[in-house]
């Protein structure tokens, strides 16, 4: 019993499909079909590292390590959103560093810390590839990502604000 | 330079709607290659085109795409779009604004290794870029620019995005095949190199984003054309991702060989009020610091110039640092990124960045001696020549030319330990 391939069947062998047929191919599919059990049951549990193995016919471990691996797979439950700033070098020479502070200052939060509504993460992460348009952070979630740039305290409040009311 | 070649979309709006590509030239160089060329005449004008890589190590690309071994098949083209280094953000905005002429060019090396299928490795990040590259994706088959027998030959193509998942390692481009293969994303020893063993063990040829997009207009107005642009030996527009202390940050799309100067205080504006320019970072995260004095920044912005100031030119991430900023702050910066990015596979690396991350935070503290400053220096040679990929040993860069280049940095901090 395989309820992610039971749920969804054809976008499954579209990901399928992307790779060689064969042993290697179907180990290829193990980072979209992590992000479709993520976006499935909200983090990878237990069961979508069984399930995914089962469908790339690796072992469990092998998912596993994949997930410890890259850093956008949560193998746990986490805030429902992740505003995540990019404090990396040519950010904070444009302010990152103090714009990050004060959001979470205002929000009643430390660094890394989630609203007591449990909504929002606020976190500092790795260059973004949106350096010219620092302050600037992306919004993480189930639903996929979404970017944010040139940003002041205010802006950013109001994207947070938002993330809050669900 | 008047015209956009790369980043087009600025002369021409709407440039990523599929007619609006077609209605300016679009897709016309696949069709001369798919119904007039040999695979062999493609790489041939591209290797005459002088076009290097524009991912950062500036190989010539035409002579890459010669290395393919004709012995073992199938082949793959690799497309790396894993931009992840501080301070580049070219290939972004090429993917976002001028998706086809991107995809054209991975078409047509395609062609020119005679690739059946090609990937286009996305940073994770980029999961709206890669939503929308397959749209792309999906109204070239609709059109028939991609598919089965194409313009009524044998030719096959398809095109594939793979996403990544958060790791800067990926954008190595031996650790990328890994990740595609669905392993851990960690290098693997070379030679033999992807054009011999790639991606499934098969030949392979990986080119950066903005190199790519070069290929359509090398092959539609021809090599002659494309070396009037840029110097002799470096060839070619290319995109200057300018970011930091400087009042216009952004994408310039210049000649190689336009310099220092003119990209940081004629497109980029200068520094701001009440500062005075320090450095240069030209590659990044990944770079050498330069000292900004009027020699480098009369210095030409090419593959053979900036190594004379003491730097290479890299994928052209300037990064602008004012009389504002610490060296040993922003090596503690440089360094905490690369120590979360190591991938653990190789001791020098995994062990190096970890204890260079101590030593420069307590160096930007003012907690160190001049004894650490030198352990610094010391932990950072034993790095040298002993990483298996990049990463390790361009970590050390910065570390090294900010020591030896601004070591009045380095007696202010460490001066109230000392005393």
């Amino acid at each position: 019993m395989n309820a992610l391939l039971e749920k969804h069947a054809d976008e499954i062998q579209v990901i399928l499909a992307k790779y060689p047929v064969g042993k290697a191919g179907k180990r290829s599919a193990v980072m979209p079909l992590l992000y479709l059990a993520q976006h499935e049951y909200g983090y990878i549990t237990k069961e979508a590292i069984r399930e995914v193995a089962e469908l790339c016919e690796i072992t469990d471990t092998e998912v596993t390590s994949i997930i410890g691996f890259y850093s956008l797979y949560y193998d746990q439950p986490t805030g429902k959103y992740h505003v995540q700033v990019c404090t990396d070098l040519p950010c904070a020479l444009r302010g990152a560093e103090e714009f990050l502070e004060k959001l979470c200052e205002n929000l009643g939060i430390r660094v890394g810390e989630t609203t007591p509504d449990g909504m929002v993460k606020v976190e500092s992460v790795m260059c973004l590839a949106g350096c010219d348009k620092a302050p600037m952070f992306q919004v993480q979630s189930t639903e996929g990502l979404e970017y944010h740039e040139n940003q002041t305290i205010e802006s950013a409040l109001d994207v947070v604000n938002k993330l809050r009311l669900g | 330079m008047t015209e956009h070649i790369l980043l087009r979309h600025r002369d021409i709006p709407g440039l990523d709607q599929i007619d609006t590509y077609r209605q300016n030239g679009g897709f016309e160089a696949w069709r001369k290659v798919v119904s007039k060329m040999d695979p062999d005449d493609v790489t041939n004008e591209v290797k005459a085109s002088g076009l290097r890589g524009r991912g950062g190590a500036g190989f010539p690309t035409g002579l890459k795409w010669s290395f393919i071994d004709w012995q073992n098949w199938p082949h793959y083209v690799v497309a790396n779009a894993d931009e992840s280094e501080p301070g580049t953000f070219k290939d972004r905005e090429i993917m976002e604004s001028n998706p086809y002429q991107f995809l054209e060019g991975v078409a047509i090396c395609a062609f020119a290794v005679k690739a059946n299928d090609a990937y286009i490795y996305l940073r994770g990040e980029f999961w709206q870029i890669a939503h929308k590259l397959d749209q792309c994706i999906t109204e070239m088959e609709s059109g028939g620019y991609l598919g089965d027998k194409l313009y009524r030959t044998n030719t096959s193509l398809r095109l594939h995005t793979h996403l990544g998942a958060g790791a800067y390692i990926c954008g190595e481009e031996s650790a990328l095949l890994e990740s595609i293969e669905g392993k851990l994303g960690q290098p693997r020893l070379r030679p033999p190199f992807p054009p011999a063993v790639g991606l499934y063990g098969k030949p392979t040829i990986v080119n950066n984003v903005e190199t790519l997009t070069n290929v359509p207009f090398i092959i539609s107005r021809g090599a002659d054309w494309y070396k009037s642009i840029g110097t002799e030996k470096s060839p070619g527009p290319k995109v200057f991702s300018l970011s930091g202390c400087v009042n216009r940050p952004g994408n310039y799309e210049l000649p190689l060989g336009t310099t220092f100067r003119e990209l940081i205080f004629d497109h980029g504006r200068g520094i701001p009020e009440g500062h005075k320019i320090k450095a240069i970072m030209p590659a990044g995260a990944s770079s050498s610091m330069i000292i900004a004095n009027d020699e480098a920044l009369a210095t030409p912005m090419d593959y053979e110039s900036v190594p004379n100031v003491g730097a290479q030119l890299g994928s052209a991430s300037v990064i602008v640092i004012d009389d504002s900023v610490s060296i040993p702050w922003l090596l503690n910066k440089t360094i905490h990124f690369f120590k979360h990015e190591s991938c653990g596979k190789c001791t020098p690396c995994r062990e190096g960045t970890y204890w260079m991350m101590h030593l420069t935070e307590r160096i930007s503290q003012g907690n160190a001696t001049m004894n650490e400053v030198m352990l610094l220096q010391d932990v950072a040679n034993q790095l040298k020549g002993k990483c298996l990929c990049a990463l390790g040993e361009f970590s050390i860069e910065a570390v090294l030319t900010g020591i030896e280049r601004f070591p009045a940095d380095f007696k202010t901090v460490t001066a109230k330990s000392n005393s």
